[in-house]
């Protein structure tokens, strides 16, 4: 269990977390490196207080401050930080020579079982420039782990990687976090990342947390647009409720072109200036047929159809994104490059966000 | 004539001597500077590099007078004097250019300063150091201003490069001397 709470030098956070892993999320500034190094000792911040379970590591009140060696908190750097000039097994057995009460032969079966464990019977006599990377990857996990910390900090060691590896990398968070009940506090700019790991997120952006919670619930009601934008949620469009009906459950909002049917939006009032945001996955788009709109069904005009791996994406004039499956976009009648298409919006789908 | 070996031998010893006493001096000082800020640390800096300006006869003066007496100890130290900016700034550069990330790596498993320095810091930078010491070793050994106006005053003492000069003169002395003489 940590608790963290900083103030000052641009970082201004509070928050706890207990075992399993938490997810700082954020972007290049959004002060998840700082946050790390303020935890693990190697910056020392203003204001604040950090306690990893019973034990103060950092209180600015009483200007006390462990100095890192003491903390017990391991960190698996960016560039994992594998020292070059050391064997795989030497640098296993780095952090058990500072522990005290461990004898040599006590160290020795500990690496081996850490060799046994995370399968680098290959990699051990070797210097890590000559170690397939994803051995090294486990390595550095390894060696974080082998002093028995009490806290495993992580700062994005997956950015850049390619996709095999980024799929061990995960595979290797996956059996720490079962294996140990170690709290892990993991640094990233990737939203799949969070989905895929994660228990709970915190939304970070100009070192201030703008929302946290477990990354599902966290997608599904971002709490402003400013964290709507930072998920990388792409419709958002300034609305005005103009009919609430809790009776029959619905609601209206007038967008700048067009009026919406949606749920009823508790806690609103009519009259509210809002914001509507829908994910791109969830807009139905066809082509337009000459039919008169259906309710919720909007005309636009197609500006650009992107191909994606998985899906193709079509931007209409006036801001609305919408992603729809390949089939469904090559079912569209061939011949004729009709640019006028239909999306709907399902109401299911809208979601109402507060003006900042 | 035999060949006299003892200047050689001398100045070895004596650059050797002016070189550990540079790195006593510029290491812990490069290392304080590269890893630590603090009120004065740039004054500490300047001052490092202060005897790149300063002309050997006032320094050599200065330490005379200081010492009351001329030895060859004091030519060691005014040649670590003027070695100690160069050996600085390389240790310095050498020092800086090794990645904090592993420094940090080491202290978040567990390491002090100490260990940090011997098992990280030092294996990884040290083509840099070794590198400022050849050169601090150079710079000594061949050093002549500062020392030449101690070594003058010292007989037993005679460094290669002062015997170097001597003969030198010497030879020139005689070229001169023979195109002066008529056929």
């Amino acid at each position: 269990m940590i608790q963290v709470r900083l103030a000052g030098d641009g970082v201004n956070v509070e928050f706890q977390a207990a075992s399993g892993i938490t997810a700082l999320f954020g972007g290049a500034e959004a002060g998840k490196t700082r946050i790390l190094d303020a935890i693990a000792g190697f910056a020392t911040p203003t204001q604040g207080r950090i306690i990893l379970d019973d034990g103060i590591l950092f209180d600015g009140a009483s200007s006390v401050s462990l100095p890192p060696r003491r903390r017990r908190c391991a960190y698996v750097a960016r560039h994992w930080a594998l020292f070059p000039h050391m064997t795989i097994h030497d640098n296993l057995l780095f952090p058990l020579a500072s522990l005290a009460g461990v004898g040599r032969r006590e160290r020795h079966r500990r690496v081996k079982e850490m060799i046994e464990r995370f399968a680098l019977h290959d990699a051990a006599p070797r210097r890590p420039h000559l170690v397939p990377p994803e051995d090294c990857l486990r390595a550095t996990v390894a060696r974080a782990l082998i002093g028995e910390p009490k806290l495993l900090l992580v700062d994005e060691p997956a950015a850049g990687l390619d996709v095999a590896m980024r799929a061990e990398w995960h595979k290797i968070l996956r059996t720490v976090r079962d294996e140990t009940n170690l709290p892990v506090l993991l640094a990233t700019r990737d939203l799949d990342t969070c989905f895929e790991l994660a228990g709970s997120m915190l939304l970070l952006n100009a070192g201030r947390i703008l929302q946290s919670g477990p990354p599902r619930a966290v997608l599904d009601q971002p709490v402003s647009v400013e964290a709507a934008r930072l998920l990388g949620i792409r419709n958002l469009f300034p609305a005005e409720i103009v009919a609430l009906d809790p009776g029959r459950n619905t609601s209206r909002l007038r967008l700048e072109n067009f009026d919406l049917n949606g749920p009823y939006l508790p806690g609103r009032l009519r009259g509210d200036r809002v914001w509507l945001c829908v994910e791109p996955g969830q807009l139905h788009a066809a082509p337009h047929d000459g039919s008169k709109p259906a309710a919720n069904q909007v005309a636009a005009r197609l500006e650009r159809a992107t191909e994606m791996p998985r899906a193709v994406r079509l931007e209409f004039a006036g801001g609305i994104v919408a992603e729809i499956a390949r089939w469904e976009f090559e079912r569209r009648p061939k011949g004729e490059d009709n640019k006028d298409w239909l999306v709907e919006f399902p109401p299911p789908a809208l979601r109402v966000l507060g003006c900042p | 004539m035999p060949l006299d070996w003892s200047p050689l031998w001398f100045s070895l010893r004596y650059a050797g001597l002016a070189t550990l006493l540079a790195i006593l001096a510029a290491l812990p000082l490069a290392w304080l500077l590269t890893r630590r800020r603090f009120p004065g640390s740039e004054l500490l800096d300047a001052l490092a590099n202060l005897p790149l300006v300063l002309p050997p006869a006032v320094l050599v003066y200065y330490l005379l007078a200081g010492a009351g007496q001329f030895s060859w100890h004091v030519a060691v130290v005014v040649s670590a004097v003027y070695t100690l900016p160069l050996f600085f700034r390389m240790t310095r550069a050498g020092l800086a250019a090794v990645d904090h990330g592993f420094e940090n790596a080491a202290r978040g498993l567990g390491a002090g300063e100490w260990r940090v320095f011997w098992i990280v810091t030092m294996p990884l930078g040290w083509r840099a150091l070794f590198a400022a010491v050849l050169a601090g070793f150079a710079r000594a050994f061949v050093d002549l201003g500062a020392t030449a106006i101690v070594a003058s005053h010292v007989q037993a003492a005679l460094l290669l490069p002062i015997a170097a000069l001597a003969l030198t003169a010497i030879y020139v002395g005689n070229r001169v001397r023979r195109a002066q003489v008529p056929a």
